[in-house]
């Protein structure tokens, strides 16, 4: 029966069930765009990397790209977003989704790096070579052949990672962005029931989770199916 | 090897729970000190309004002060969970609070008020329907702001992080506490106080929910503190008289 009354009280009452919502839609539209820009980056940054490694070309852009990977993975992801709405985009009105979609997606971006370049990595020196003898140039070789193969080898990793990113967005209120964990805070902060909102809110990251990992595993079997 | 991987987790388990149950000759302040001048760090010390009078009220119960900073939103959950006794913060008395915690007699009036740039147009509360407002999360601001027409409300995790947001042209107003923000303002020369108050409140302290003998202990030490004239003393300390 309490049950119920803290339910009523913490979703029903004042329409507070709507900073759940808006903050789960907030969630998924910085994760999803995040993902977007990270899997662009990444791919760029490990292809660079995996380049300079085999031939010894891209120099200049292996050095940025290495600075990119140190600078972003040396510092935490809340202190990246704190600098990127407070210092890049000091004194200026600025959305508050893009900036969390930016720092997000330049941060997942550097894990997503060096988790493709592993992929590539992986493949077997043979598949270049006789891409190459068949006539395709290197970028063609790479995009037909090479991340094709290695794409299928990440897919868990990088599936990973992308549940990683989904959780790290709870720090978006930091910038006064309302995402989910900030719904169920605002909650909490009205209410002053300790756990409610933050069980429910854990329960819908949870919930996303799994049909993430669901989504996933669907994937990978699919990709397989081309092995047999 | 069952039964001994049984006996180290109920020993386990045992000791957690000791560990949780505060000492009683100590009493805990669970507090947010990011709020000048009721609670902020000088030095390595954690020093305040809140801070002293809860040392008064540890040296009326006979039991020592243990001070534990954690953010805003964790203070709650800590006194009802039990890891602090007190909760001393600056906190405001709702009705939808009432049901979740108890809450001491008040001790200090405070009035919440509207920073705005030197150059704003918001003279008075009414100018801000319409405006981007911001406030700390769960403070008294965030409450009433909420309330006015067409606002576009940013929660900020602490308060100098509106300010700052003030001062880089991201919002058009912020709403906090007159005191911290008469700090704020004093540090930045592009900002001013609208003359006009927001609202007027009472902070009071926050007591778990069945723990009446502690919010009687609370309130009696409260009441001897302002019959002495320690309460005033101890604020006036900090708030300088002219005002």
């Amino acid at each position: 029966m309490t049950f119920l009354m803290d339910f009523k009280q913490n979703f029903i009452e004042e329409d507070r069930w709507k900073f759940i919502l808006n903050g789960l839609g907030v969630t998924l539209r910085v994760t999803l765009f995040a993902v977007l820009i990270g899997i662009a980056i990444g791919f760029v940054v490990a292809v660079i990397r995996a380049t300079y490694e085999k031939t010894g070309k891209l120099v200049i852009c292996n050095f940025l790209a290495n600075v990119y990977l140190t600078v972003i993975r040396g510092t935490p992801v809340v202190v990246q977003l704190l600098i990127i709405y407070f210092v890049i985009f000091a004194s200026v009105r600025v959305d508050k989704i893009f900036v969390a979609i930016i720092a997000f997606g330049i941060n997942s971006g550097a894990y997503v790096a060096e988790i493709v370049r592993s992929g590539i990595m992986s493949i077997d020196p043979g598949q270049m070579e006789a891409g190459r003898s068949l006539g395709f140039n290197y970028i063609e070789t790479m995009w037909y052949i090479i991340i094709p193969q290695a794409f299928k080898n990440v897919l868990p990793a990088l599936g990973n990672e992308f549940i990683v990113l989904l959780k790290e967005t709870s720090v978006a209120g930091y910038i006064a962005l309302e995402d989910l964990t900030k719904g169920g805070d605002i909650i909490r902060s009205q209410t002053y029931h300790p756990f409610m909102p933050l069980l429910a809110v854990a329960a819908i990251y949870l919930a996303i989770v799994m049909l993430l990992s669901f989504l996933l595993k669907n994937l990978e079997r699919r990709l397989r199916n081309s092995e047999r | 090897m069952k039964k001994v991987l049984c006996l180290a987790a109920s020993v386990l388990m045992m000791v957690s729970l000791v560990a949780c149950t505060s000492k009683t000759d100590e009493l805990v302040m669970a507090t947010n000190a990011e709020f000048p001048p009721y609670e902020y760090h000088q030095g390595d010390k954690i020093v305040g309004i809140d801070v002293e009078i809860c040392q008064a009220i540890a040296d009326e119960m006979g039991r020592k002060l243990v001070i534990e900073d954690m953010g805003f939103d964790s203070i709650i959950t800590s006194v009802y969970t039990g890891k602090a006794d007190l909760g001393v913060a600056g906190l405001t008395i709702t009705e939808d609070r009432l049901k979740n915690i108890n809450f001491s007699t008040p001790y200090a009036k405070a009035t919440q008020v509207i920073i705005v740039s030197e150059d704003s147009d918001i003279k008075s509360p009414d100018d801000l329907v319409g405006k981007t407002i911001g406030v700390q999360t769960g403070t008294t601001g965030d409450v009433y702001a909420a309330d006015i027409e067409k606002v576009k409300l940013e929660r900020y995790n602490k308060g100098f992080e509106a300010v700052q947001a003030l001062t880089q042209g991201k919002i058009d107003a912020v709403i906090i506490d007159n005191e911290p923000a008469k700090v704020y303002v004093s540090q930045n020369d592009e900002l001013k106080i609208v003359d006009e108050a927001f609202t007027e409140e009472e902070y009071a302290i926050a007591v778990a929910k069945e723990n009446d003998e502690l919010l009687n202990e609370v309130n009696s030490a409260i009441a001897k503190l302002k019959e002495s004239g320690k309460l005033d003393e101890i604020v006036n300390k900090y708030i300088s008289a002219d005002n």
